[in-house]
């Protein structure tokens, strides 16, 4: 378990209604009650789009996979569109293996996330 | 086929420091139940330690779990001796693995959703929704989604294991301890466990530490295996090798011999003739009162 003082989210740039949210570091137990709070807070502005860009987060364990379905579960009652991006390839498989990338909107880049 | 008794098999890659590393062991109840004992095992691979029973290998495990106390020697868990941990120290390094014990250890006064939950109230700050999340994708993983709202009474042994099994791949565990996970279970149902811990191995990435006398199994999951005898590591070796010595003749090495009539399951062998001899000389002579 990594032990990151930085904050998960590095920044939030807004396009209109639409909010992009960088994410940096691996995403375990230390760090998914902020992730995700901060992704809820984020929500609360009521976005008609969020996208996730998971670009420069090497690992994720199951804490933070459930902290994202979760902020899934709220997005869709805000009609929110919810849409992961830049997936590294261990994200991907964890996402593969719990049988949750059906459940997500999977975009390989931020461009086709936003499209 | 050479046999090094007390041999420590290192096939790792160069430079990369093993998962978990037994040096010297030794463990002393009332006879020496650990002598000397060494073992490698590294991350990823599904390591099966084996032997007849009171051979030390499930003495061996609660050492690993950090259970017991060694008399001398050491243990190392992710580079960590063990023994020089202060309590919270070792609750660190507990939370980086599971354990699966032989009945499960379900609380019977909680649903199998609660039992799976347990680790993360004790271990986490999270909410409950999350928690909840975390245990339906857990229960998903080993085939029980549809239990969780379950009681432990209501489940058949098969069952049991995969509930004890979500619970302790609950924390994301770096290694996962089986304790004689065919135990109690019919053939069919050890095979179907047998290949729920492959996939869990596999997918999950984690380092994988069987004990077991049940051979079948062992042989199905093992990427190396290690075989006590009176506390005493007679081989560690990769699963080919052991399946060499199974299938080729007697060699008339006691060793090598004692290690293919435990792997066959023979009635005759070496091991049969120990324990015939052990020890009835002076059991008829004590009764002679001599």
């Amino acid at each position: 378990m990594s032990h990151n003082p930085a904050p998960a989210i590095s920044q939030v740039r807004r396009f209109g209604d639409v909010a992009v949210v960088d994410v940096q570091g691996d995403i375990d137990l230390s760090r998914s009650v902020e992730f995700q709070q901060t992704l809820l807070r984020i929500l609360d502005e009521k976005p008609s789009r969020m996208v996730i860009n998971l670009e420069a987060v090497p690992y994720m364990d199951s804490s933070g996979v459930a902290s994202l379905v979760k902020v899934l579960s709220r997005a869709r009652r805000a009609n929110t569109l919810l849409v992961l991006a830049s997936l590294s390839p261990r994200v991907k498989n964890l996402l593969e293996i719990t049988r949750l990338d059906s459940v997500f909107k999977i975009s390989a880049n931020e461009q086709d996330a936003l499209a | 086929m050479t046999l090094q008794p007390q041999s420590v098999a290192t096939n790792q890659p160069e430079g990369e420091q093993p998962v978990i590393r037994v040096r010297d062991l030794v463990k002393t109840f009332d006879r020496r139940v650990l002598d000397g004992v060494n073992l490698d095992v590294h991350k990823g691979e599904t390591m099966v330690i084996m032997g007849g029973s009171g051979c030390g290998k499930s003495t061996l495990l609660r050492h690993l779990i950090a259970s017991l106390r060694p008399d001398s020697g050491g243990i190392e868990l992710f580079g960590q001796d063990l023994i020089k941990l202060d309590h919270e120290q070792l609750d660190n390094v507990r939370r980086r693995f599971g354990i699966l014990f032989q009945s499960g250890a379900l609380f019977n006064s909680m649903t199998v959703g609660e039992n799976v939950a347990l680790p993360l109230r004790e271990h986490t700050s999270l909410d409950d929704d999350t928690i909840d999340i975390m245990v339906r994708i857990k229960l998903e993983l080993v085939g029980m989604r549809h239990a969780v709202h379950l009681m432990p009474a209501e489940l058949s042994g098969g069952m049991k294991k995969r509930a004890g099994l979500a619970r302790a791949i609950a924390l994301d565990p770096e290694i996962l301890f089986y304790d004689e996970p065919s135990a109690g279970l019919d053939p069919v149902t050890s095979a179907q466990i047998d290949q729920l811990m492959m996939d869990l191995a596999k997918k999950l990435g984690v380092t994988t530490v069987v004990v077991t006398h049940e051979m079948d199994s062992a042989f199905r999951i093992a990427d190396r295996m290690a075989m006590l005898d009176k506390g005493r590591m007679l081989k560690v070796a990769p699963r080919a090798e052991f399946e060499a010595i199974r299938d080729a003749d007697p060699t008339g090495d006691f060793t090598n011999d004692l290690i293919r009539q435990f792997l066959r399951g023979d009635s005759t062998g070496p091991l049969t003739s120990r324990r015939k001899n052990s020890g009835y000389e002076e059991d008829i002579l004590d009764a002679a009162g001599m």
